[in-house]
């Protein structure tokens, strides 16, 4: 199982910048996803009036979760279906053991699963004789490498084409050693033919979903790859693993909502496959699962209703937000120590493991905005990042140096007399001593600042002075 | 019990009880009334235009399309295509009255044989219910006439589609389902283009775990 390494934030930052070939794959991906979502916005004149519409359809399923978790519960049995509710983790994995074990199941395939990663399913099932294969291309070499992904929705980010061939010549040893990789297309064949057989044997597919509809009782997924759609249609079994706010009302609630997210997340128009799932094989049907199960998970959703982070519910994981975060475009997403990376992880892991445990991810931000700005349900993660700021600064998890500075500071600015003249002082004295060179390259208490950068000399005048006497002189009107 | 902790725990978070009655009639009415929200105005055009704007959007998207003018003309688009793919003249089909309904022995080389796909299928034969303009892309419900192996286990899938059945928005397909389907069936994939992944150094390469083509037959019967 991966613990979390978020209180390292730090450390792990620091590993991340100097690691040339995370670097050379953050280079290279990260401009192509935020070219590709503006295309695909341009292309949608109305797509700033149903980012508004989405955000209303999940402040809606959310101020009603009760009704619509009872009603979905309702029609998934209608269909044929049952729903295992989980309050945590551990109730989760429990409860997808014991599916697996009544099925006798050996193998299982899985289909991309970010609460599965939450839960860490795959070890628990190990740990117990039964073998998860995941079958998402980037799950898979993830999978090999014994790692957590990356990205929410391209889980081997940091990889490179070298690590991909080294990972398979370990572990497809039953292929030749001698064959040559010359393109992707080698890996992506390779892969193909080596998990056609896992699909073909598994006894239980293990999926995620993207959406749960009240009105009917269905599953929604939407992948490109097509193993999704495999992992639940061949096995005998069909596992659904699925957070509370994966809610939505209705198939239009549901319609909309998927206007904006490929959109977001991959600049597609729509996704390759997306489907709707609703409960088990009919009388008649050639093929599908003979059972359908969903695990309906809390872990720490309920806990964040009624909250100033009720809003982050709403994420539909489309991970626009880290692809244009310049924080998580210097360190990846492995930095952020668990399974939830970027600005959206920056704001939920806190809420799941806790602000202790967590506390360096919402300070490391700019606080750009950009997150916010591309958001397909207008989360305000800035804010809430904020909110976690002063939860943590509350509860005194702040480092002192941070705390005396901020109480130095705030002296003087309930004191504006105080800080008017102490910061003249500075800028005057920083400014003769700066004088000849307009720039430091040192100095005391700023070597954070000054050891990647020069220090620009004040020119002598606080904004404040300047703008008194621009004012005196009629500069401004 | 987990199922009431949790929706306790919702409750508490929301601040209030059970909805009352009149909420919860209000709200049963929005599920059984299921508003349309903002359609985007892309595909509101004539049928004919709805049509070329779907066969643009399956191109895009990697796929292909051959438009013929009725049904006797399907066997020959079939086979031409098999031929200009270098593929065998056996494929699995959907057991589909109007599938059935072509009349193949036009073309006698074809081989088919019904049913679901197995592993060893190159080329299926998938009858769409429905085709949406707005991405090009096919509704695919799952039924006995409708297997969903078909759309997922060849490495070349082709799917005949009626013009009369393609609309513009997902939204007129879903009403369509409901009308002519009664209730959600148990699997509805809605498929645009042939399958791909970008998972290595995230560049696009088609044909990942799905069919690597995806042909449509597109029947223009409409008009």
């Amino acid at each position: 199982m991966h613990v979390s390494t978020a209180p390292a934030f730090k450390a792990n930052a620091h590993r991340a910048l100097a690691n040339p070939g995370l670097q050379k794959a953050l280079a290279r991906s990260g401009p192509s996803f935020i070219a590709r979502r503006a295309a695909a916005v341009a292309g949608l004149p109305e797509f700033e009036q149903l980012r508004d519409t989405a955000r209303d359809i999940k402040n809606h399923t959310l101020a009603h979760l009760d009704f619509y978790l009872e009603e979905y519960e309702r029609n998934v049995l209608a269909s044929g279906g049952k729903v295992h509710w989980c309050t945590d983790a551990d109730a989760a994995r429990a409860t997808v053991l014991d599916i697996c074990q009544k099925a006798n199941a050996r193998t299982v395939t899985k289909g991309k699963s970010m609460i599965g990663e939450e839960i860490a399913i795959n070890h628990h099932l190990e740990a117990h004789g039964i073998t998860p294969i995941e079958t998402d291309l980037g799950e898979y070499i993830i999978q090999l490498r014994d790692e957590l992904p990356s990205h929410i929705i391209a889980p081997a980010f940091h990889l490179n084409m070298e690590d991909w061939e080294e990972a398979f010549r370990k572990s497809h040893t039953d292929l030749p050693a001698d064959r040559v990789f010359n393109e992707r297309r080698d890996i992506l064949t390779e892969a193909r033919t080596k998990l056609r057989s896992a699909f073909l044997q598994s006894d239980v597919g293990i999926t995620g979903a993207n959406f749960l509809i009240a009105a009917t009782g269905s599953s929604v997924i939407v992948t490109n790859e097509g193993n999704g759609d495999l992992t639940q249609t061949l096995p005998r079994v069909h596992i659904v693993l699925a957070s509370l706010e994966k809610m939505v009302p209705t198939i239009e609630d549901c319609t909309s909502l998927l206007r904006v997210l490929a959109r977001s997340a991959t600049g597609q128009d729509f996704s390759v496959y997306t489907t709707f799932s609703t409960g088990a094989r009919r009388p008649g049907d050639l093929d599908g699962p003979e059972e359908y199960h969903v695990v309906l998970i809390d872990n720490g959703r309920s806990a964040m209703i009624g909250t100033e982070f009720q809003d982050m519910l709403r994420c539909i994981r489309c991970a626009a937000c880290m692809n244009h975060c310049p924080v998580y475009g210097a360190v990846g997403g492995h930095a952020y120590g668990w399974v939830y990376p970027g600005p959206m992880g920056s704001v939920l892991t806190p809420g799941l493991l806790g602000v202790d445990q967590a506390g360096h991810l919402p300070n490391a931000s700019t606080f750009c905005g950009k997150c916010e700005s591309v958001c397909p349900v207008r989360i305000p993660l800035p804010k809430l990042m904020r909110h976690w700021r002063e939860r943590e600064f509350e509860r005194h998890l702040t480092p002192a140096a941070v705390r005396t500075n901020l109480a130095l500071w705030a002296w003087f600015a309930r004191r504006p007399q105080m800080y008017r003249i102490a910061t003249s002082i500075a800028a005057r004295s920083l400014g003769w001593l700066g004088r000849k060179k307009r720039s430091f390259k040192h100095l005391p208490f700023a070597g954070g600042w000054t050891q990647d950068r020069d220090l620009p000399a004040p020119e002598g005048e606080t904004f404040f002075a300047r703008y008194a006497r621009e004012q005196r002189q009629g500069l401004h009107r | 019990m987990s199922r009431d902790a949790i929706l306790n725990a919702v409750r508490r978070g929301l601040k209030r009880g059970p909805l009352p009655a009149d909420q919860i009639a209000m709200l049963r009415g929005r599920l059984d009334g299921h508003p349309r929200h903002l359609i985007p105005a892309r595909s509101r055009l004539p049928h004919a235009e709805q049509v070329d704007l779907f066969v643009r959007n399956v191109e895009k998207e990697f796929g292909s399309v051959t438009r013929v003018p009725d049904l006797d003309a399907v066997p020959g688009a079939v086979a031409d295509f098999l031929a200009a793919q270098n593929l065998p003249t056996s494929f699995v089909m959907a057991p589909h009255p109007e599938l059935r309904a072509v009349p193949w022995s036009n073309r006698p080389l074809l081989e088919m044989r019904e049913g679901r796909a197995q592993a060893t299928d190159q080329v299926s034969l998938q009858h769409a219910f429905a085709g949406i303009a707005e991405t090009g892309t096919l509704m695919l419900p799952s039924a006995a006439e409708r297997p969903t192996t078909l759309n997922l286990l060849a490495d070349t899938e082709i799917v005949l589609l009626r013009a009369s059945r393609l609309v513009g928005a997902y939204e007129e397909a879903w009403d369509l389902l409901r009308a002519e389907m009664g209730g959600m069936p148990r699997n509805v994939m809605l498929v645009t283009g042939p399958s791909r992944s970008a998972d290595i150094e995230q560049t696009l390469e088609l044909g990942a775990h799905g069919p690597r083509q995806l042909h449509v037959v597109l029947v223009e019967d409409a008009g």
